[in-house]
């Protein structure tokens, strides 16, 4: 029973790490960006939810209305006006922008926001109700719904993907840039475009992780992490595998949190260095790279 | 028509020469200064000492070997902690602690590199760091070493290193200057030897340098190594300065590898003057800005964003072009035979 209610507790901790990492698989899928800031940038949309739901008093889901073409036209603009520049065969410029970015973003934060922990509140008992399903297992309703809506956003981008012409600009670009490029694609705008759609991804996960846990301007690196590594954990360039290797991240370091809460933070490092060995293309690889 | 005879393959230059000069001045400035300096300046110099080496390292790693790892404070904390275990628990001698330290270290960054290797270019970068993570958190689990609180290096063994705190300073000095000399000494004849040219030859091209027989793995492999090695001897002389380890100071990113990566980049990667003049300007920010705390983070990431953005190779990459200066003659280049008969 009690291995039982750790597997839902780890699958329901996966959500949000499976919301951490689709912004950076598409990235990386379309783009061949790794971006170091993006566990910074995550921070950022929840503190922007955060000032929103100040300032207009909605509804922290309501927020998500605002903050995600926010977050989504501000990545636009980063990836034309910055991060398009630093694309080519060297792979250190984007590496060390996004570094250089991810430092400027935590200080800036910390500079308005100031160190402390911050969590959004909300009103109507939503992030301490559970439903009890037997004596030992109870399901959070916050949490239940976060994984809800990360399985929704990727069945929403496998839409986009594999439905629509901007998902065909999208894989066309992905597969091959210059061909892409005689077809009349503007490699530069559909990068915008793809940078649009991970930041708006980006901001509901920080929205949603605002709600869940405290945070502070200092704790983006680990959601980098663990984003990283359900990537690599469910395979490069498949958004089902990342939903996986959210999931096994997350409950990887439910068993380890269950061990000994020092060792949390550490069983989720083990598995993927573990599966990393094993399998170095990841579970469920499509692309080749 | 020139005839293969008539070229000759040098490397050092007019001011590659001049530079010497001025090379031996430097070091018998370091050598003497603890007779004109108070206590305060040495640990300075000790502090830019040991920030030049790590520079050094990661600039061999990321510049020259394409490594770009975002994990080298595994290996300062990893040294740290050796250090003061061996001193504690063995009863050795700090000083020669730290490089029994940086021997087991070797021992441990070759399975580290087997498994961080599976990853390519930037995912490499995240995957170093999940380890430094892993060291990091699971020195916070052992209780015999303090745990997440850490722990000091007892009052006995740090009196009796030398006779007296003055010696015991100077002693710290010249270790630290003996590092730093040692490691640029190390890298220059690195760059100059053969695999200082397939590393230049895989950094241009991966396919045609294994063509051509070069053992790329083995190559990397080998600079991995050696840089681990002397970034786990610069930690475990960081904290016999310190005196005092613990698990979020020893494995710090932002002290030891946010900082190294800045002063490399704005100074100018893939070269050897590059860090120095990184680390020259990264403590004259430091000085100008310490009060203002974040500020001063933020500036330095600007700083790196532009360099990477409008000047790749760096300050000294602006400087060396403009005057088509190279003081580490590593660079071989191609010149007539009448022109060198001049």
């Amino acid at each position: 029973m009690e291995w039982i209610h750790l597997l839902i507790q780890g699958v329901l901790l996966g959500g949000l790490y499976t919301l951490f990492a689709t912004g950076l698989s598409l990235m990386f899928g379309i783009m061949r960006l790794v971006n170091i800031a993006h566990g910074d940038f995550i921070i950022l949309a929840a503190y922007v939810g955060l000032v929103v739901i100040d300032v207009l008093g909605i509804d922290p889901f309501l927020a998500l209305l605002v903050v995600v073409p926010l977050m989504g036209g501000g990545g636009y603009i980063l990836q034309r006006v910055l991060l398009n520049r630093t694309l080519g065969s060297d792979i250190l410029p984007p590496l060390l922008v996004t570094f250089g970015l991810s430092i400027i973003i935590q200080n800036v934060l910390l500079e308005v926001f100031s160190g402390d922990s911050q969590r959004v509140n909300l009103d109507n008992g939503l992030d301490i109700a559970s439903i009890q399903i037997s004596e030992y297992i109870s399901i959070g309703v916050l949490p239940l719904i976060i994984l809800i809506l990360s399985i929704l956003v990727i069945v929403v981008l496998q839409f986009v993907f594999y439905k629509t012409e901007l998902g065909r600009a999208f894989r066309a670009t992905s597969d091959d840039q210059d061909i892409a490029r005689l077809m009349g694609i503007s490699n530069k705008h559909i990068f915008g475009l793809a940078m649009a759609v991970a930041m708006a991804v980006v901001a509901v996960a920080g929205v949603l992780l605002s709600m869940r846990t405290n945070f502070d301007p200092s704790v983006g690196p680990s959601r980098l992490l663990y984003g990283f590594e359900a990537v690599i954990i469910g395979g490069l360039g498949s958004l089902w595998g990342t939903l996986a290797g959210g999931l096994i991240l997350g409950v990887a370091q439910a068993v380890g949190a269950h061990i000994d809460p020092g060792w949390q933070i550490l069983m989720g490092h083990i598995v993927f260095l573990v599966i990393l060995v094993i399998r170095p293309r990841g579970l469920f690889p499509r692309s080749i790279d | 028509m020139a005839n293969m005879q008539d070229f000759l393959v040098t490397r050092s230059t007019k001011a590659s020469q001049i530079a010497i000069v001025m090379w031996v001045l430097i070091i018998v400035a370091l050598i003497s200064m603890p007779l004109a300096v108070n206590r305060g300046d040495m640990r300075f110099i000790i502090e830019i000492a040991y920030y030049l080496t790590l520079a050094q390292m990661w600039n061999l790693l990321a510049g020259y070997a394409g490594l770009v790892s975002v994990g080298q404070q595994a290996f300062v904390g990893l040294g740290g902690y050796l250090m003061i275990s061996g001193a504690v628990y063995f009863g050795i001698h700090p000083l020669v602690a730290i490089p029994i330290a940086g021997i087991l270290i070797g021992v441990i960054s070759i399975p580290t590199a087997y498994v961080v290797f599976r990853l390519r270019g930037a995912y490499f970068a995240i995957g170093t760091w999940v380890v430094a993570e892993v060291f990091r958190l699971s020195f916070a689990q052992i209780q015999s070493l303090g745990g997440g609180s850490g722990m000091s290096l007892p009052a006995s063994i740090v009196k009796g290193m030398a006779d007296g705190r003055q010696a015991r300073e100077m002693l710290i000095y010249y270790t630290a200057i003996f590092i730093l000399l040692g490691s640029m000494t190390l890298v220059y004849t690195l760059l100059r030897s053969k695999y200082g040219l397939a590393l230049t030859a895989i950094r241009d091209s991966e396919p045609a340098s294994d063509s051509l027989g070069i053992n790329i793995f083995k190559t990397k492999m080998i600079i991995y190594v050696v840089a681990a090695v002397v970034t786990g001897i610069v930690g475990g002389l960081i904290f016999l300065q310190k005196l005092r380890i613990s698990p979020d100071a020893a494995f710090s990113l932002p002290d030891w590898t946010v900082a190294v990566i800045f002063i490399v980049v704005i100074g100018g990667i893939g070269t050897i003057e590059g860090p120095i003049i990184g680390t020259i300007i990264y403590f004259m920010l430091r000085e100008l800005l310490a009060d203002y705390g974040a500020i001063y983070m933020i500036v330095l990431g600007i700083f790196a964003v532009v360099t990477m953005l409008w000047a790749p190779k760096g300050v000294w990459g602006v400087i060396s072009k403009r005057f088509n200066l190279q003081l580490f003659p590593v660079h071989r280049r191609l010149i007539s035979d009448t022109e060198a008969k001049k």
